[in-house]
């Protein structure tokens, strides 16, 4: 291995770096709490992996982190900024368990492929229109996807707050603003006597669908290359405004299944505190720092939605054993953030060193 | 009808104030040429930091000051990370974001813990002014941070069109390379329009803690910050534009509140949603009247060697 292939090697760590950095961090801010950054991780690591239990919940909680993380896979390779996971996620689950409420009679299968199908579709419409937006209005993505965050989650509490409201709520005069119990003929077939749900493994086979469509389509090709150089894509004649529109079309139908398979596969209805990250425990945001933190590769994606999960899942059992705030790990997300996207800058003087050398 | 339409141009005007704050920090730092989209993030900062203060010294003035003190330190993150390490603006402002949503919302739990109340900024009647029917109650019966928004249009338009800052603010947002090349010091310029901006953004949150609604919660603003970035689009990057954009939302939000106050029979959720479609509609409205961006907006600054 000669000295250039191995710094090329290290540039790949980046991330890692910027993971234990950000863990360094968090330490510090532990220690001025008043607690022993030791004591903390370790509880942490222990409510992640402690036990089957424990690890099979960092893979249920990964699994929306990785189907947002998918969807800005392509939305960031296309170019276009989708920040809106939260809205998406909450337009597939919601559409699912709509449907899911309509129909209690239908056979159980057959309900759930309808579910799901009608999850992706609304999550892909809802970020449709900020593509549209984009696309044909010049409208900036990352604010309209904001806006239509906020809209969502509006638009769900008021469905919460009584069209959809479960009946029995009504009944008691509780007035707890979520839908019924779904029909258990559309529960998500469990995987091994845990939390685990078959949305996992979805999950996993559309990573590698997704890595087939970006590297080995020419839909795929087309869409890198609108993110890497607009005005190359137009000489060489890809229309690059249906191509926007097609990676949000994408984007979001991935988010939005994402949400369908949160409610199928877990809580089993929709459910709201009011705040905007009520339902989807911010997995929109968090599916942003796994994408970045996979490197925009959709296989990568995978490990880094894991790790994200743990440090979600190892959170709460943190809170409850040395009182640290899980709003910690938010924090540290942002940090994630910021350090991969500012590492981006030793990867590209590197790559301008090996180009010198090379002329 | 008379009370109805003082009540909420009153209001429309004292909820312009963050706004106007955040909105014209963030027109400053994007025309010397950088993209902050953290803004939000900075504001709940901003308003986590001036909360504390006045809850624990009950002193409004340190409250203020360490809103500054903490939107001029993310100012300066963010000045590292977009103009010394040339990050990609966009996705490192999500990542402030998220960064000063989660620790404004880990500072609250541990240190503070239950939404609790201040007294904020009271009512400053100007003398004379204030007296007059109508106008006066509106514009003259408001409080310190909302005159020094509205103070802030004129002064930032000034100091952007007639003092050489200004010029070589727009000339390092415009044209890098020529500005290098007449010996104005892009970088400088730069890190100076953005920790500026950044202490504004910390401001606008203060003037949400300490000042309209005196108290502090996880995600106060629920993305005003974005929102103030859509009016620098919105303004075309002048403060006289970005005032009215203010305003137009300031109101929308005002009849929101009054909607729900009067218990008119709209359901809140759907008057909550109004500044978020607005938004979108305004922006989408806006793609037919063109205007050019700064130039470097978004590009970071390559020194010829």
């Amino acid at each position: 291995m000669n000295y250039r292939n191995f710094r090329e090697i290290l540039m790949n760590f980046i991330p890692i770096a910027a993971f234990f950095l950000a863990l360094l961090i968090g330490a510090i801010v532990i220690a001025i709490l008043g607690v022993n950054p030791l004591v903390a991780y370790q509880a942490l690591l222990k409510g992640a992996f402690g036990s089957m239990n424990a690890i099979a919940d960092t893979v249920v909680k990964a699994t929306p982190l990785l189907f947002v993380g998918l969807g800005i896979c392509i939305a960031f390779r296309a170019g276009v900024l989708n920040i809106g996971g939260e809205g998406q996620l909450v337009a597939g689950a919601l559409s699912a368990t709509i449907v899911c409420l309509a129909f209690p009679n239908l056979p159980g299968w057959i309900l759930i492929i309808i579910a799901l199908s009608v999850g992706l579709l609304c999550g892909a419409l809802w970020a449709g229109i900020a593509g549209f937006l984009k696309a044909y209005f010049n409208v900036n993505e990352i604010l309209s996807t904001i806006m239509l965050n906020y809209i969502a989650a509006y638009g769900m509490n008021y469905l919460l707050g009584g069209p959809i409201m479960d009946p029995l709520q009504v009944q008691l005069g509780s007035f707890i603003p979520q839908t019924a119990r779904l029909p258990r003929v559309v529960d998500l077939p469990r995987l091994i006597p845990t939390r685990l749900h078959l949305g996992t493994i979805i999950a996993i086979i559309f990573a590698i669908l997704v890595y087939v469509l970006l590297w080995r389509t020419t839909i795929g090709f087309r869409i890198r290359m609108v993110g890497q150089n607009i005005p190359a894509s137009r000489a060489s004649g890809i229309n690059v405004k249906k191509y926007m529109v097609l990676a949000f079309l994408l984007s979001g139908a991935l988010i939005g299944l994402g949400g369908a398979i949160e409610v199928l596969g877990v809580h089993h209805r929709i459910f709201t505190d009011g705040s905007v990250t009520g339902f989807t425990g911010s997995a929109g945001f968090n599916g942003i720092v796994a994408a970045l933190f996979g490197q925009l590769h959709p296989i990568g994606t995978i490990p880094a939605s894991l790790l994200l999960g743990a440090l979600l899942t190892g959170a709460n059992k943190m809170q409850r054993v040395v009182q640290v705030p899980s709003a910690l790990i938010g924090a540290l997300n942002g940090l994630i953030v910021i350090f991969v996207v500012g590492s981006e800058y030793l990867r590209r003087r590197q790559t301008q060193r090996v180009e010198r050398t090379v002329k | 009808m008379e009370a109805i339409i003082i009540g909420i141009t009153k209001s429309a005007i004292r909820l312009a104030t963050p706004y106007l704050y955040a909105s014209i920090g963030e027109t400053i730092g994007q025309l010397s040429g950088v993209l902050n989209l953290g803004v939000d993030g900075v504001m709940l900062m901003g308003a986590f930091s001036a909360f504390y203060t006045v809850l624990r010294t009950g002193n409004l003035i340190l409250g203020l000051l360490a809103a500054i003190v903490v939107g001029g330190i993310f100012g300066l993150l963010i000045a590292f990370i977009n103009v010394t390490l040339k990050a990609e603006q966009g996705i490192s402002g999500i990542g402030v974001y998220i960064f000063g949503l989660g620790l404004s919302s880990l500072l609250f739990r541990t240190m503070i813990g239950t939404v609790q109340a201040v007294s904020g900024f009271p009512v400053l009647f100007i003398p004379l002014l204030s007296n007059i029917p109508f106008v006066g109650e509106i514009f003259f019966q408001q409080n310190i941070l909302v005159y020094g928004a509205f103070a802030l249009v004129p002064i930032s338009w000034f100091m952007l069109n007639k003092t050489p800052l200004g010029l070589s603010i727009r000339a390092v947002g415009q044209h890098p390379e020529a500005a290098d090349s007449l010996g104005v010091n892009v970088v400088r310029i730069r890190y100076l329009s953005v920790i500026f901006g950044g202490m504004l953004s910390g401001i606008a949150g203060a003037s949400l803690s300490i000042a309209l609604l005196n108290v502090f919660q996880q995600n106060l603003t629920s993305g005003m910050g974005f929102i103030a970035v859509a009016l620098v689009y919105f303004g075309a990057w002048r403060p006289l534009s970005v005032l009215t954009g203010a305003l137009l939302f300031s109101t929308v939000n005002a009849i929101q509140i009054w909607i729900q106050v009067k218990g008119i029979n709209i359901p809140s959720d759907f008057t909550l949603m109004l500044p978020y479609i607005v938004t979108i509609v305004v922006l989408a409205a806006m793609a037919k009247r063109y205007v050019r961006p700064p130039k470097a907006l978004n590009k970071p600054f390559e020194r010829g060697e």
